[in-house]
């Protein structure tokens, strides 16, 4: 600050300072929670006053992947020794894991929603940074008519109301039948992520100094090999910044994903709330699915903190 | 539109004459794009535009009558639309200045030498890139009136925040709040980071006491950047269906997005909806006007 401290100001610093890490703390409060419920035992989940320290357990991810039933009498001595040690802290909590006629662990419905989610949104960020990234280059170095316009219209894709594309897009959908299918949901995503690629991609190519691809061709290299050779690697943090931010996107995307898929295709955003029915939900399995689900992004957002303000502001503010 | 662009670019190299032209590749890279958004999000628009003037329900396999204008009548005469509009405008200005209140407020606290700053900055920014409505869903625990940690901490009793009419849409504001502070703050550092050093200098110099520095050198200079904040929250805002959605189903804190959501896939009024989506659509389109514009002014400075 100014050039003259004054010992007040230096007093005024150390309150700042306190005040920034009770900030801090609040703000992190509700994600440590998650983080402390998912590894509770149900007994501890809901207590009054709330339970701080605690014998951490593994039993909520036993239960997070598993079918499960209750259990009428607790297990005998002998089927409990036989028992794996995952089946063991179900069997401590009451219940047993459901099996098929052959013996065969029943899963959850979870698993199969993550795999979703990550099929979903890797191929749709992949499509979309890749078209977007052609796309930035086309607008960062020709002349285009109406250069403007286009680009809003492009970036206006992306500000729709989830639920008005979805009213069309499911009866579309529903003609052709693509819903509740995996290319249904990226096709939505890649679109929805792709005005968002093209416009923070152009801010990162307008930065890479034209010179460099004009040197190329001067010596011979024809502009496609210029591009792939020259300005592909020069733009490959912001190609790798681009693609984590679509992919969060797509990965925390719920509102197409609970109107267009219910079962095949839906991936976790959707399915983890439907887990709280009617009657007192086992907060530890949901704190789990939410901790399992949260990981990618919290640290992805680690990855990508230098670029945060140029991602969540469309590429306008680059500081 | 792409195909009548034309180029001023041209390369006298032998590679050119070799390669690709530059208007090749130039419409090669951006008409796919162009295209894919047409068909993807501006078709479906058009399909749902002729929709909005049918009484048509896609839970039946009965033909779509065209009713004209009658949709958009019924809607704009419509109270309780109105009221979610209502609701929707309320919830947009409690939610929007509370993020700037605490945002712009955090962020000054953080525009210091202060230890750590980069990591905590960090963490800071957590909320805003978690979903909205598996984080959302956690704040149902949150807020229990039995059993949750808000009201443990605040000493509040049994307090109902999700189930009491009154306070529904407060509680998803507050949560809203929580989770978009963090990009209000985000923004405001940038804001603050940019205003030249000498000026507080010379504010020094010449005695100016914090209140005076604040709204005459501070506020004007990262004024911009706010705005762009607050319409871009404004608009966010206006938009939001999953933390209202999952949070609470009381009628008092339904969202026009809510509304439409059940219009459209829970009472299958599929003309009728289209309608709405329409007159939402336009709102919509009009406050991305307004942020564009900004966005180019100020990326001009």
């Amino acid at each position: 600050m100014a050039a003259v401290r004054t010992s007040s100001e230096i007093g005024f610093n150390r309150v700042a300072i306190v005040a920034v890490l009770v900030v801090t703390i609040i703000f992190l409060a509700p994600i440590y929670w998650i983080a402390s419920t998912a590894f509770k035992p149900r007994n501890l989940a809901t207590t009054i006053p709330p339970t701080i320290v605690f014998q951490p357990e593994i039993s909520p991810f036993v239960k997070l992947f598993t079918k499960r039933s209750q259990m009428r009498s607790p297990p005998s001595p002998e089927e409990y020794a036989a028992a794996p040690w995952w089946e063991r802290v179900v069997f401590d909590g009451g219940e047993k894991i459901v099996r098929d006629g052959k013996g065969q662990v029943q899963w959850s419905g979870y698993p199969s929603r993550f795999l979703n989610s990550l099929i979903i949104a890797i191929t749709s960020t992949v499509l979309a940074v890749g078209m977007g990234t052609f796309t930035a280059y086309g607008f960062s170095r020709f002349k285009v008519k109406g250069e403007a316009d286009l680009l809003f219209f492009i970036l206006s894709t992306r500000m729709l109301p989830p639920v008005v594309v979805a009213i069309p897009m499911f009866l579309m959908y529903r003609a052709v039948g693509l819903n509740d299918s995996h290319v249904g949901l990226i096709i939505l995503y890649t679109a929805f992520n792709l005005s968002f690629s093209v416009w923070l991609m152009k801010g990162f190519m307008d930065e890479i100094p034209k010179e460099y691809e004009e040197a190329a061709l001067v010596d011979g290299y024809t502009r496609m090999e210029a591009f792939f050779k020259i300005v592909l690697p020069e733009a490959a943090t912001g190609i790798a910044a681009t693609a984590v931010f679509c992919f969060i996107t797509a990965w925390n995307e719920y509102a197409f994903a609970l109107i267009m898929t219910n079962r095949r295709a839906q991936t976790a955003p959707p399915f983890i709330p439907s887990q709280v029915g009617s009657g007192l939900p086992d907060w530890t399995v949901i704190a789990a699915g939410t901790f399992l689900f949260l990981l990618p992004v919290a640290i992805f957002t680690f990855l990508l903190r230098n670029h945060l303000l140029r991602g969540m502001s469309f590429g306008a503010i680059r500081k | 539109m792409a195909t009548t662009m034309i180029t001023t670019l041209d390369r006298s190299s032998r590679a050119a004459a070799r390669g690709l032209s530059d208007i090749s590749i130039r419409n090669l890279f951006i008409i796919p794009t162009v295209l894919f958004l047409i068909v993807f999000n501006i078709f479906p628009l058009i399909y749902s535009l002729g929709y909005s003037f049918t009484d048509f329900r896609a839970s039946t396999n009965a033909p779509a009558n065209f009713v004209g204008l009658q949709n958009y009548r019924d809607l704009l005469n419509d109270p309780y639309v109105w009221s979610n509009f209502a609701i929707t405008a309320k919830y947009v200005i409690i939610s929007v200045a509370g993020q700037l209140l605490v945002g712009f407020g955090v962020a000054m606290l953080l525009n210091r030498d202060i230890p750590m700053k980069g990591l905590l900055t960090t963490l800071l920014l957590l909320p805003m890139m978690l979903s909205m409505a598996v984080v959302g869903l956690f704040w149902k625990l949150l807020y229990d009136p039995s059993f949750g940690i808000i009201n443990y901490a605040l000493g509040l009793g049994t307090f109902e925040w999700l189930s009491d009419p009154k306070m529904a849409l407060y509680a998803v504001a507050l949560t809203d709040i929580w989770m978009w502070s963090p990009f209000v703050m985000l923004l405001s550092l940038a804001g603050l980071s940019a205003v030249p050093k000498h000026l507080y200098e010379a504010a020094a110099i010449d005695r100016a006491g914090p209140f005076y520095t604040f709204f005459r050198i501070t506020l004007p200079l990262v004024a911009p950047i706010l705005m762009i904040a607050v319409i871009f929250r404004t608009m966010e805002a206006f938009k939001t269906f999953d933390l209202a959605y999952i949070l609470t189903s009381q009628p008092t804190a339904e969202l026009i997005s809510i509304r439409l959501y059940k219009m459209a896939f829970q009472e299958w009024q599929t003309g009728r909806s289209c309608a709405l989506a329409y007159i939402v659509l336009i709102m919509v389109l009009a406050i991305t006007n307004i942020y564009v514009k900004y966005l180019n002014k100020v990326k001009e400075r």
